[in-house]
């Protein structure tokens, strides 16, 4: 069998004195849609970040398609990898972002094509025909030429998705999409997110949308507290949590 | 007041003065380029991790800021020549106004780079891009679109400053206007004639950088 896309084993992390991730393990293959539920504050947006770098990680591996994020072992010592193979590295996997963090000064168009322009150094025909099929896939092809601020946050969020998921990433991560746009604007993303999962493409992703969780994820996390406080299928998660946090944050988080 | 006006003596040299107002602006504008370059890497430089060139450009943006221009271009020109370096009179006002105006860019600069989102960093970094890549392509450009407004406002007054390189014979407006006055003693009116050349140059500069501002402006 071929190597796992995503290995993480025995991850820590701190920010100062507090231990926000407390010992994670989690392994992805191909085609896997990984959701991470759980309350504020346990540790899911770090997780995430570790995946690409975004944070340094202190201990344990995070890995992608078989390859170390971040660091490398010189003489039994840990040592952090160039800027260049970092760079290289984050490009393995694509993110999406809670506030779409779109390039402001560019079109929806310029916004898909600077990655593949820049880091998978497509000639500009290329990109623009590659974009052109990501934003027809998400439904922008229309406002291809209107710039982020022109966009209501749930175009801005799909064309964020457009723009990392047309680098052709191993592995998507999303954080929680949905929760900074308007209720009427956030079956639009979803919708898009349940189409490219539908497509086999592997994702790990933070979400308070638990009906959405649990309709398209193969495995289910719950975080708490830095830890894995409970994992499995969809169905168990939901139906028999094992464990009064779980169900309490169920309970909270209003599932039916 | 019996004061004769008489402007005939001026125009017969208002090419000269025309001339004078033209070599301002050039002046200006060169150097405000280059005080761009200087104040985005010391406003860099202010933000960065290390301890050293932060200081070095915090250093040289307070120094060059507590001390008057008059005094820079004096220095300039007469000092560093007996140190050894050497320009021309319009090389050498050229530098001063550079350094000068970097100085307060990297305030601009900075503040305008100290405003951005995190996000946007994150995002390029995201889709593979380095920190140089992200500087290049979403930092500078984004920054400078936003503060393009103070650094219109900052070059108008860099334009009035040209007046100062007369202190060291740079043929600009107000030296053509002095060597005028000068010769004819027609002191009213020369000045007058200047002092309304530069306020209608502002006013038209000022015109030229809003439309600059909106053409450039991200769209909303
Ligand atoms: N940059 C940071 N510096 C310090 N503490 C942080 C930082 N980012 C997150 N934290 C802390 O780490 C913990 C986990 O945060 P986060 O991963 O964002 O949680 P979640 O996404 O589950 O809400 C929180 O206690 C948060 O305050
Ligand atoms: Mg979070």
């Amino acid at each position: 069998m071929s190597s796992p896309v995503l290995e993480i084993v025995d991850l820590h992390k701190r920010f100062g004195a507090l231990e926000v991730l407390k010992g994670i393990n989690l392994t992805m293959h191909q085609g896997d849609v990984v959701s991470l539920i759980g309350s504020s504050g346990s540790g899911k947006t770090t997780l995430l970040r570790c995946v690409n770098l975004l944070e340094e990680y202190e201990d344990g591996v995070v890995a992608v398609a078989g390859e170390q994020i971040g660091y490398t072992k010189k003489n039994g010592k840990r040592v952090r990898l160039s800027e260049r193979e970092i760079a290289r590295q984050r490009a393995m996997t694509g993110m999406a972002f809670q506030h779409f963090n779109l390039f402001p000064h560019m079109t929806a168009m310029h916004n898909v094509m600077l990655g593949l322009i820049k880091t998978r150094r497509m000639k500009k025909d290329e990109a623009h025909s590659v974009a052109e099929k990501w934003l027809e896939r998400v439904g922008m092809l229309a406002r291809r030429d209107h710039y982020p601020g022109q966009l209501s946050g749930g175009q801005q969020q799909r064309v964020a998705i457009a723009r990392a998921i047309a680098m052709n990433p191993q592995l998507m991560l999303f954080d929680e999409v949905t929760s900074a746009l308007d209720p009427e604007l956030v079956n639009e993303v979803l919708s898009v997110v349940r189409d490219l999962a539908k497509d086999g493409m592997t994702m790990l992703l933070v979400t308070h949308e638990m009906q959405f969780a649990h309709d398209v994820s193969s495995k289910v996390i719950f975080m708490d507290d830095g830890r894995i406080g409970e994992e499995g299928p969809p169905d168990q998660l939901f139906r028999q949590p094992k464990s009064e946090r779980l169900a309490a944050f169920l309970k909270s988080s209003k599932f039916s | 007041m019996d004061y004769n006006f008489n402007f005939a003596a001026v125009w017969r040299d208002f090419d000269l003065l025309m001339s004078g107002l033209g070599l301002g602006l050039i002046l200006a504008v060169i150097s405000i380029a280059i005080g761009c370059f200087i104040g985005l890497l010391a406003a860099f430089g202010m933000l960065s991790k290390n301890r050293a060139i932060r200081w070095v450009s915090a250093g040289y943006v307070s120094a060059i800021r507590n001390t008057p221009i008059l005094v820079l271009i004096l220095f300039t020109f007469f000092a560093l020549p007996q140190l050894g370096i050497r320009f021309g009179k319009i090389e050498s006002f050229i530098v001063t106004l550079s350094v000068y105006s970097g100085a307060y860019l990297t305030e601009v600069f900075r503040a305008g780079l100290i405003a951005l989102p995190t996000g946007l960093r994150e995002a390029g970094l995201s889709i593979g891009l380095t920190e140089f890549g992200t500087k290049l392509n979403l930092i500078i450009p984004v920054m400078f679109r936003n503060v393009l407004p103070s650094l219109s406002n900052n070059f108008i007054s860099l334009f009035k400053d040209t007046s100062l390189a007369a202190a060291i014979a740079v043929p600009e407006l107000t030296f053509y206007a002095r060597k005028i006055n000068v010769e004819t003693f027609r002191v009213i009116e020369t000045w007058m004639i200047a002092s309304l050349m530069y306020v209608l140059a502002c006013y038209v500069i000022a015109a030229v950088l809003r439309q600059v501002e909106t053409r450039l402006a991200i769209p909303r």
